[in-house]
């Protein structure tokens, strides 16, 4: 069964915030081996010109894992549980870094859906924001699901 | 925001130091602790095989990470990265399961200069002898 392409346009949130920890941030950062003070050290993120810790620049995903991926779990939109999905493309641009205390929220939006020969992808923007409105970055991501779109579904 | 490289001592085709990344299975594991990302194929051989991959690869998610980290480490201020692209993820970080790992190896030119003190860099990052992404650009806020 193919994805349900009515999907296009809609959109999800603003989500119940996300409260950034510099906590969050430490085990974020050590995942990626990445060992920057300003991400660890708010004294060194202060010297920097940052209220406190700062959080990588590809941290910004971290709304997507736990928001992002609505879709997927609404039955109309017509994704199984298999095949998964692999990530195509990224693009995240960022007003300014998310900081240890942020407390933000996503609003999501599927742009787009498309069949690629046996295979699904479809595109969404996500916009962060602080909970009072202050956009902080944007992501926007494209989903393939493999393998989908001539599949009889069962 | 203080980025420790100056714009004027910047032009096109000026590199930014490489960087060479050791990726082990452990380093998935801990990715996707860290990112609540569970998805089979990062830890999972049968099911990434079962998926037509050669064996567990590395999160694109975890690839960009590391392709800024040449940006944020040349910077100096992560802050100063406003901006990072991957056009197509076009091969696989494939990790094996033993003590070595995938070893993932980063390169970047600043191929534009913007207005604001701003920079284009043109990201590549090659695991074995493959180019593991295209169009991956990054916009950097110089000093």
């Amino acid at each position: 069964m193919a994805l349900n392409h009515d999907f296009v346009g809609r959109t999800h949130g603003p989500t119940s915030v996300y409260e950034v920890s510099r906590e969050k941030i430490r085990d974020y950062a050590l995942a990626t081996g990445d060992q920057h003070p300003v991400y660890l050290d708010p004294e060194a993120a202060r010297e920097l010109g940052y209220p406190d810790v700062i959080a990588p620049p590809s941290f910004a995903v971290m709304l997507f894992f736990r928001f992002g991926g609505w879709p997927l779990y609404d039955p109309a939109f017509g994704k199984k549980k298999e095949p998964v999905c692999v990530h195509r493309a990224q693009r995240t641009t960022h007003r300014r870094p998310i900081v240890a205390g942020d407390r933000l929220v996503q609003t999501t939006t599927v742009d787009d859906m498309r069949t690629l020969g046996e295979h699904e992808q479809w595109e969404m923007t996500h916009e962060i924001s602080t909970e009072h409105g202050e956009h902080v970055c944007t992501v926007v991501n494209t989903i393939i699901s493999r393998g989908i779109a001539e599949a009889d579904g069962g | 925001m203080t980025a420790k490289v100056r714009y004027e001592d910047v032009e096109i085709g000026t590199k930014v130091p490489d960087q060479e990344f050791a990726v082990q299975r452990v380093d998935l594991l801990r990715y996707c602790g860290a990112c609540s990302d569970f998805t089979a194929t990062h830890w999972n051989e049968r099911i990434a095989k079962s998926v037509g991959l050669p064996d567990v690869i590395a999160h694109g998610t975890f690839t960009i990470a590391e392709a800024v980290r040449i940006i944020t480490d040349w910077v100096g201020d992560p802050g100063a990265l406003v901006e990072y692209s991957v056009r197509r993820f076009t091969r696989p970080v494939v990790v094996p399961d033993d003590d070595i790992g995938a070893r993932l190896v980063v390169s970047g030119v600043v191929e534009e200069t913007l207005d604001g003190r701003r920079v284009v860099v043109r990201l590549t990052a090659r695991s074995g002898e493959h180019e593991v992404m295209s169009g991956a650009r990054a916009v950097v806020q110089l000093a």
